[in-house]
This record gives structure tokens, C-alpha cells and sequence, in this order.
């Protein structure tokens, strides 16, 4: 024929020659060994919620139960209520570190029984105001909420109209300040970052240029590890003083954070049950898989298997 | 001295040869007089009845909405509608995705990798791109396809691949036929588009819990929210192209005696069939761009991933999935636009952004791309006689079989292989390409970051500030007389009362002070996006080397997922309203430039020249030839540049922007805050339209 089709047919030859040199140097499919006792567990959905420390749970837990049960995991990335959501309706069977949410509970707990408690996961939470390390170093006093009017000035922004700036987060994270800031008679506005990379780039900012900086956050946090930041003293937390949401005056409880297990999947018999029952560890251990993650960059997976690695033991009594 | 001045007058009409200096002079007096009594009122009235609503307050309204969600929670399993229906629709997409993913994508059990390795899936989208649009087109696919394993996201690109090339399949089906019903049918087509303007300015976060509710988080839900959005174009262009084919030929068809049947089939489809395709093209670019949000109710791909680098604050991370999306849109927008091509003979590709067809992302580009522009040139080559052709495809169809098969035996074939110790190559594993981009963000970000603070406070002391509290500490009433004495004066009634029923709908949702922040933004973010345009899209007009260079970069902007740029835009602008304006001019500014420079490309040539004769300077040449020409391109910039802007005020409302965005963004993470996120939703719908509709009356009014 002409000589474009010529060419191609050289082209088409040249890629089959390729191709079988290719092959020869190649191994087979069968030199590839799948997990052993794959059916003895099933599936294991994990909700993932958007952070690191969060990650961290979830990539142990899921590292284990595929490792030593045989589960086939997966990590549906979801925001918590999402997550709520999914249990309910099937398609999550487990979230692995949640803080409070009150109003979930209320539905999915107690009115749709679709959802269970699965204990602690031993992290306790704190939430509270921060100021970046150059600020405490300058100002020692700020650490105390009495004196923040005093440094109301510094924090002033073109976005807090006149008044200081105390930085929000991510609109899902739980959240008293509006009410603190009047009910504490403090000179300061409430400006939403809107998520935590926000609030961390900020930090991260302000400590650079050493400019001020107020804003809300929390622990266990793998940006702790990098910067020290400084906590701001609120009027002490007493039991209940938290009662009405619009009258807060008092720093934010400690947070015990807990496991949520779908009603359908404890009673599916799945030996991950148990091992999700039973896993607990510390904020120091949760810190230590999320500084591997967030700042070292390895892959959540590589980061489990590292600090499952050194901490056998702890495996082990999840395991027993 | 008055006999001299006389011919100054007249050569100066002469310059402005489209202005009626009567009308215009009109307009802008009462423009001033509405902008005058504004002022007093704000000045007598300001902080009164603006309406304001706190973060975590909420309205009766808001409160339904939350009912009406609660019952359909608890009783939507047994319903035979949720359940039966939408759960039976949702079982099939979940079904078919996962199939074709054991196919192409993942380990399918009991073998460790895909039924089709990576070089059968090459080999394959080889054959079926060289059939359908040619050899350029086929050496694109094979370099993306590469350039996916590589930087080793061969499966996440896959699972992206097949979700939205399933939507797309999804949208043809049911779009073709509504299309088509709303060109025959001036009924059907009004009462279908405002449906089609809804899904297209309601922000995808207000319907991801329903859809989540309905289809259950997944890849189901992601084809779901897929399709709404990218649903809207393909029917808007169907009904476009079968309404522009000519009325002469029509008549000529039916006076041979046709049925409507025939008609159909035989000319309106053949003959708007080009159109159909570019329909199909932007509905896939639509479909690509929710790759990401999907990601939020767990739909699978390439999302995930920009989400997970922004978690860690790792640009790098998040960039490299971010350019793979990139890659794609290109790979599918060219292969697309190449297989149009050849369906018909005929040079010089369709422009159809005509007024029909102006609400957001669905402006039809010229196409005139740098990889396209010149293709004409190939059509010298001797062409192939079909039998030629189709002996050609099957010979060649025997080296894919081949591969395909060895794909499905060999493990290095099967499973892209690691190439972070490949010399040359390890250069572009995913890894060393993110520690790069890292580097680079972490130089430039100290370098300039004091500079962009600073400019980021002037613009909002200086622009932002005032101009909202003139907005939103205006009472309600007041600011509500303004935009419709507005839109009466600039376009008449039609837009009048298009302001009314949006300014209604708005107070219904008890939002209107955050409307009229979010309002305040958006008007700063569409003037700083067309200054922008403007200055590239002339330079880009008037220059066709600065346009080969510019528009790759502009085509990146366009496909690339916001959520890959907030870190770095954080970084420079710190949190706050400015830094939600910056991503929202990102996005929007690549297509006002492209509209423009389109724009003042299309001055006749003849007009120019004659200037130049005349003596004109560059700048005159500019202002008073070029630009006043190009009016037409210039208003559908803006309004385009606006829609843009408007669907980024969610995104928006996670790097400070607050207002509707915030409350859309809370609705979707708070529980409780569920309805009032969708009136937000809602809201943001309406200032979409009622933007829409003033600027394209005005557009008419004036344009031409």
C-alpha cells in the first residue's frame, strides 16, 4: 500500500520484537504470593477523618488486623459525620479516634442504635488557645487569659475589624470560642481559618517572622513536634460548667478520645472486633507514627510497620 | 477657536464607532444617582437591620431542613424509593466500577494484580485512540498513560480514569435525549433550565451528604455528584447544536415530505453532531474537576491523594496527583477534540459561546490550543481508503492482543514497575518530583511572603473593608432597592425582576448579611481576575508567541484542583478573606484571558491596519480600536470570570473567607448545621443567577 501504512506496520513490528524482550527479562505472576487466610477475616473498612493523628490509629489498627487476621483493609477518606453516616448506612465499620460529638452520639447511639462504643483508645485530648514560641518567650504573662486584653492590640488583623484575632479551625472541629471571647469580656474577634492546614501554615508563619499570633488547636498533634507551641491558660475547667453552650466561661474539658464500632459489624464475629476493642496507646506513641508521616514522609503504611516494629509487645496484649 | 474645535468631535465619534454616547451617558448619571442615595442611607443607617445571623444560630427554616434530612436518614432504607430505587442504581454503579477496575486497576482475587496489566491497558487506549483520533492524539495518550506509572499513581489514575470516562457514559445517556426533547420543545427547555443553572452554581458540599445518604460513600456516590455537575453542559450544547442547524434546511427536509422522526436522525443529529462532541468534551472537563471533592464522601482515584498532601501540608505531595488530573484533562480534552475533528471534513472548529449557553463551564472555548492550532497542515498527507484503513487497524490490532495477553502473565508488565532506581528516569518518580516542588515552594515562599502580607493588608483595609460594610452594614432593604434600581438600569426589567425573585429567595434563607459579604468578595475577586485578563489576554491577542507560551500555563490553572494551591496561598497570604479571593482569581482568570485574548484576536484585521495607517500608538491602538471591538468577548469574560469565581466560595471558606462559603463547609462537617449549610447553598445559587441574568441583559443592552 502507501508507504504511512508501510511505517506503521515497521512500528507494530518493532513493539511485538519489544515486547517479547521485555517479557523474557520479566518475572511471572505466580512469583507474587497473595496474603494467606485472607477469607478467615473479610473486610475491614476503617474511616479515615482528616488528621494525621487520626491516620496514625487507623494505619496501625489496619496494619495489624491485615498482617495478623488476614483482613482485606480499606481507608475510605471521610469527614467524621460522613463517617457516622457510613456506619449507619453499612458502608464504614469503624471510626478509631473520636472526639465527643454530643449530637451524634444523641442520633446514632442512642436514638438509631446503629452505632457502638468500642472503649478508649488511652490519647487523651486538649483542646485550647495557643500562641507561637517566640510570643511566650517576649510576652511571659500572655499565657494567662487575664492579660490577653492587655495584648489585644498586637493581634489586631485587617480581618478582626479593630479588635484582636483569635484564629478558628476547621468548622468540624468542637468549638466554644465565640462564646468564651464574650462571655470573658476579651477584646477579640473570632476569624475562621476553615481546616488545619490553615491554622498549621499560620503557626508556621508567624514563627518565621516572628509575628503574633492567637489561635485555636489541639493535642495529640504531630506539629507539636516541631514547634512547642505554648498553651493559654482559660478559667480552670470544673465539671459542668460547660452545661449551656452559650454561658461557657472555662477552659475546654480533657477529651478522652474512644473507638466507635458499627452495631452490624460487632456482631458480624470478625476477629477484628476484638482487635479494635482492644487497641490502646499513648499520645506519645500516636505523636511518635504521625512525626513519621507528616514530617518525615513516609507512607502511613511504612510508618505502622516501623512503630509496630519497635512495640511488639503492645501488639501483642491488642492481640491476646 | 470654535471652527477648530469642530473636527476634534467628530474624529472622536469616529474612534468609538460601536459607543451611543446618549445611552451611555444616561446610564452612568443614574448609576451615580443610585450610588448617591446609597451613600446616605448607609451613613444615616449603617449597622441597622442588616439582618445578621450568628456562626451557630439557625433559622426555622434551617431547622426543617434538618427534619426533612433526619426522616429520610431513619426511614430511607424501607422507603421503595431511597431504598428500593436509588439503592438498586447505586448497587449497579458500585457493581460496574468495581468490574472494571478488577480489569484494569487493582488486584483481581484471586490474583494479585488486574485481569489487563499496564501494558495491555497502553496497548489497548494505543489502538483505540489511533482508530477513533489519530496519531498525534495516540502519542499524547501513550505519553500520559507512561508519565502515570512512572510517577507511580497507575492506579489511582486508573480508578479517576474509569469514574469519570462511567459518568461521561452516563451523561451521554441521559443528556442526548433531554437535549434534544428541549430543542424541539420551548417548554421542556424553559422549564428545564433553571434546573440546569442550579446544578451548576449549587456548590457540589451542599448535595454530598443527601447523595452520600442515597448512594452510600463510594465510588456509586462519586458517579453521582459526577453526573450532576458535568450533566448541565452536555444538555445545554446538545440543545444548541440541534437548534443551530439551519432553519432553510429544516424547512427543506420537511417539505420532502420527512417525519420527525427522519428529520432527527437523518439531519438535525448528523448536522449538530460536531457540536454534540465539543458537548461531550466539556462535559468531561466538568466531570475531571470533581475528582477531588469526590474524594471527601471516599470516592476513589487520584482525590484522595491532593487531600491527604494538603492534611500533612505537603505541597509536594499534593501537587504531583494534582498534575496527574492535569495531564488527563488534557489527554481526554485534545483526544476528544481530535475525534471531532475528524467526524467531519469541514475546517475551522465551532465557537459556540453564544448567551445561550453562559453559566459556569460551559463557555465553549475556541479550542485553538497550541496543539491543535496547526493540525490542518496533516490533511495533506495522502489519506487511507476505508478499506485501507480498517485492514490497518486490524493488523495492528494483533500486537495488542499480544501485549495484552503477555500483560496478564508477567508480573513487570502487569504492575507498573518502581522506577526510583532507574537512572533518567527515577527523576520522575512521584517522590523526587514532590521533594522538588517542595524545594521550590520553600524557597520562594520566604522570599516573597513579607511582600504579599503587606499586599494582602492594603487590599483589604483599603478595597475589602470598606466595600463591605457599605454591602453588608447597609440595611437589608436598602441594599435590596439597590440591586434591583441596578439591574433595572443596566439591563431593564427582565434582569429587574430576575433581582426580585433572587433577592427573595435570599431572605428566605435567612442568610442576607452573609450574602452580602460573600456578594462584597466576589465583586473584588471578578474586578482583581479581569485586570488580570486583561493585561495577559491583550498581550496574548496581540502577540501569537506570548499566546504559544501563556496557554499551557493557563490550561494547567484551568484543570489543576484548587486544593493543591491553598497550602502555597496560605503560606503567602496568610488566613483570611484576600487569600480565598487569590484562589478564586487562580481559577477564574485562565478562562477570562482566554476569552479575551479570543476577543481581540477577532478584530478584523482590516480595522487594524486601517488604525495603524491612521497613525495610532500601541496603547491607542489598544484602547480605542482593539478593546471597544472586542466588547462582545469582554462582557462574557466578565460574566464567566464571575460564575467562576462564585463556585470557589466554598473552597474559599476553608482559607478564611467565612461567610456562605464557611456555612456551606459547616453544614457538610456539622451535623446540626446541616440545613443551614444548604440554605447557604442555596443562597450562593441565587446571587449566581441574579449575577448571571444582569450581566447578560446588560450584555445584549449594550454589546454591540
Amino acid at each position: 500500500m502507501d508507504r504511512g501504512l508501510r511505517r506503521t506496520r515497521l512500528v507494530a513490528l518493532a513493539a511485538v520484537v519489544g515486547l517479547g524482550l521485555t517479557a523474557c527479562g520479566g518475572s511471572t505472576i505466580k512469583d507474587k504470593e497473595t496474603k494467606a487466610g485472607a477469607a478467615e477475616c473479610g473486610d475491614l473498612r476503617i474511616a479515615v477523618n482528616p488528621w494525621t493523628g487520626y491516620v496514625s490509629n487507623a494505619h496501625v489498627i489496619g496494619l495489624v488486623a491485615q498482617d495478623e487476621l488476614g483482613c482485606n483493609v480499606t481507608y475510605p477518606d471521610v469527614k467524621e459525620q460522613v463517617g457516622w453516616q457510613g456506619m449507619a448506612d453499612g458502608t464504614i465499620d469503624t471510626i478509631v479516634e473520636n472526639w465527643g460529638h454530643d449530637d451524634l452520639v444523641k442520633k446514632y447511639i442512642d436514638q438509631q442504635g446503629a452505632v457502638e462504643d468500642a472503649g478508649l483508645t488511652g490519647n487523651e485530648g486538649i483542646i485550647g488557645w495557643y500562641v507561637p514560641p517566640w510570643m511566650a518567650e517576649k510576652y511571659p504573662d500572655i499565657t494567662d487569659w487575664q492579660n490577653l486584653n492587655k495584648y489585644a492590640d498586637l493581634f489586631k488583623t485587617s480581618e478582626s475589624g479593630g479588635q484582636g484575632q483569635l484564629l478558628d479551625g476547621d468548622p468540624s472541629y468542637v468549638t466554644n470560642d465565640e462564646a468564651l471571647v464574650k462571655n470573658l469580656d476579651l477584646d477579640y474577634k473570632v476569624v475562621v481559618g476553615g481546616s488545619e492546614a490553615a491554622l498549621i501554615q499560620s503557626f508556621k508563619s508567624a514563627e518565621a517572622n516572628k509575628t503574633p499570633l492567637l489561635a485555636y488547636f489541639y493535642d495529640p498533634q504531630w506539629f507539636f513536634s516541631e514547634m512547642d507551641l505554648v498553651k493559654v491558660n482559660l478559667p480552670e475547667y470544673t465539671d459542668g460548667c460547660d452545661a449551656d453552650a452559650a454561658k461557657v466561661a472555662c477552659d475546654y474539658p480533657p477529651y478522652h478520645l474512644n473507638k466507635l464500632i458499627s452495631t452490624k459489624f460487632a456482631d458480624s464475629g470478625s476477629p477484628a472486633v476484638d482487635l479494635i476493642k482492644n487497641f490502646q496507646w499513648t499520645n506519645d506513641d500516636q505523636n511518635l507514627v504521625s512525626t513519621y508521616i507528616a514530617r518525615d514522609g513516609m507512607s502511613p503504611d511504612d510508618a505502622a510497620q516501623k512503630w509496630i516494629d519497635d512495640n511488639q509487645d503492645k501488639v501483642d496484649a491488642w492481640l491476646k | 477657536m470654535s471652527v477648530v474645535a469642530a473636527p476634534p468631535v467628530v474624529s472622536s465619534k469616529e474612534e468609538q464607532p460601536y459607543v451611543d454616547p446618549e445611552r451611555n451617558r444616561h446610564t452612568g448619571y443614574k448609576l451615580l444617582a443610585i450610588l448617591m442615595v446609597w451613600l446616605v442611607l448607609w451613613l444615616a443607617l449603617r449597622g441597622h437591620q442588616t439582618r445578621e445571623l450568628g456562626l451557630q444560630d439557625k433559622t426555622g427554616f434551617h431547622d426543617w431542613l434538618n427534619e426533612v434530612r433526619d426522616w429520610v436518614q431513619l426511614h430511607g432504607a424501607d422507603n421503595w424509593f431511597f431504598g428500593g430505587v436509588l439503592g438498586g442504581i447505586a448497587d449497579f454503579f458500585n457493581a460496574v466500577f468495581e468490574f472494571i477496575q478488577k480489569l484494569v486497576s487493582v488486584g483481581a482475587f484471586p490474583r494479585p494484580v488486574p485481569e489487563i496489566g499496564w501494558l495491555g491497558v497502553v496497548a489497548l487506549a494505543t489502538w483505540a485512540t489511533y482508530a477513533a483520533a489519530g496519531l498525534r492524539a495516540t502519542l499524547l495518550v501513550v505519553f500520559s498513560l507512561l508519565a502515570f506509572g512512572v510517577t507511580g499513581l497507575w492506579s489511582p489514575s486508573m480508578d479517576t480514569l474509569i469514574i469519570t470516562l462511567f459518568s461521561v457514559l452516563l451523561c451521554i445517556i441521559v443528556g442526548l435525549p433531554v437535549g434534544v426533547l428541549m430543542a424541539r420543545r420551548d417548554r421542556v427547555s424553559a422549564a428545564i433550565t433553571p434546573l440546569l443553572d442550579a446544578m451548576q452554581t449549587m456548590p457540589s458540599f451542599v448535595y454530598l451528604l443527601p447523595m452520600a445518604l442515597f448512594f452510600g460513600i463510594g465510588a456509586a456516590c462519586a458517579v453521582a455528584i459526577t453526573v450532576v455537575y458535568a450533566l448541565p453542559p452536555l444538555i445545554r450544547i446538545t440543545e444548541h447544536g440541534i437548534r443551530s442547524v439551519p432553519e432553510t434546511t429544516v424547512e427543506a427536509a420537511r417539505s420532502m415530505g420527512m417525519t420527525q422522526r427522519q428529520l432527527l436522525w437523518q439531519v438535525q443529529l448528523p448536522m449538530a453532531r460536531r457540536t454534540i462532541v465539543v458537548g461531550i468534551n466539556q462535559s468531561t472537563m466538568a466531570a475531571l474537576s470533581m475528582a477531588v471533592i469526590a474524594a471527601f464522601v471516599a470516592g476513589p482515584g487520584l482525590g484522595p491523594l491532593v487531600n491527604s498532601g494538603l492534611q500533612n501540608q505537603n505541597v509536594g505531595v499534593a501537587a504531583v496527583p494534582g498534575l496527574a488530573i492535569v495531564l488527563m484533562a488534557i489527554m481526554l480534552d485534545r483526544t476528544t477534540t481530535a475525534a471531532s475533528e475528524r467526524t467531519s471534513k469541514g475546517g475551522g472548529i465551532a465557537s459556540v459561546s453564544g448567551p445561550g449557553v453562559m453559566l459556569a463551564g460551559v463557555v465553549l472555548e475556541r479550542l485553538p490550543r497550541w496543539a491543535t492550532e496547526d493540525a490542518g497542515k496533516g490533511e495533506k498527507r495522502p489519506r487511507l481508503t476505508a478499506a485501507g484503513r480498517s485492514s490497518l487497524l486490524a493488523v495492528l490490532l494483533i500486537p495488542v492482543l499480544v501485549a495484552v495477553w503477555l500483560s496478564r502473565y508477567t508480573l513487570s508488565l502487569a504492575e507498573f514497575p518502581d522506577v526510583s532506581n532507574t537512572p533518567v528516569l527515577k527523576y520522575l518518580d512521584g517522590a523526587s518530583l514532590a521533594q522538588d516542588i517542595n524545594d521550590f515552594t520553600d524557597w520562594l515562599v520566604p522570599a516573597v511572603d513579607t511582600f504579599t502580607l503587606a499586599l494582602k493588608d492594603d487590599v483589604s483595609n483599603w478595597l475589602l473593608n470598606p466595600l463591605q460594610s457599605l454591602l453588608a452594614d447597609s440595611p437589608w432593604w436598602v441594599m435590596a432597592g439597590v440591586l434591583i434600581a441596578f439591574a433595572w438600569t443596566v439591563g431593564g426589567w427582565r434582569p429587574a425582576v430576575v433581582t426580585v425573585l433572587c433577592e427573595a429567595v435570599i431572605f428566605g434563607t435567612g442568610l442576607w448579611n452573609d450574602s452580602m459579604v460573600t456578594l462584597t468578595m466576589t465583586i473584588v475577586a471578578t474586578l482583581l481576575t479581569m485586570l488580570v485578563a486583561l493585561v495577559i489576554g491583550v498581550a496574548m491577542g496581540r502577540n501569537r508567541r506570548v499566546d504559544v507560551i501563556t496557554r499551557p500555563f493557563l490550561d494547567a490553572f484551568q484543570t489543576i484542583p484548587p486544593f493543591v494551591y491553598l497550602v502555597p496561598a496560605l503560606a503567602l497570604f496568610g488566613v483570611g478573606r484576600f487569600t480565598a479571593i487569590v484562589a478564586a482569581i487562580a481559577y477564574a482568570a485562565p478562562i477570562a484571558t482566554k476569552l479575551v485574548a479570543d476577543g481581540i484576536r477577532g478584530v478584523s484585521p482590516t480595522t487594524v491596519e486601517a488604525a495603524r495607517a491612521s497613525g495610532s500608538t500601541a496603547w491607542q491602538m489598544i484602547t480605542k480600536v482593539q478593546l471597544p471591538m472586542a466588547r462582545q468577548a469582554l462582557v462574557l469574560a466578565t460574566n464567566q470570570g464571575l460564575l467562576y469565581v462564585l463556585s470557589m466560595v466554598v473552597i474559599g471558606g476553608t482559607v478564611g473567607g467565612g461567610s456562605l462559603g464557611y456555612i456551606v463547609y459547616s453544614g457538610f462537617t456539622q451535623d446540626p448545621l446541616f440545613g443551614k449549610g444548604l440554605a447557604a447553598g442555596i443562597a450562593i445559587t441565587a446571587i449566581g443567577i441574579m449575577l448571571d441574568r444582569i450581566a447578560r441583559s446588560a450584555a445584549a443592552r449594550h454589546g454591540r
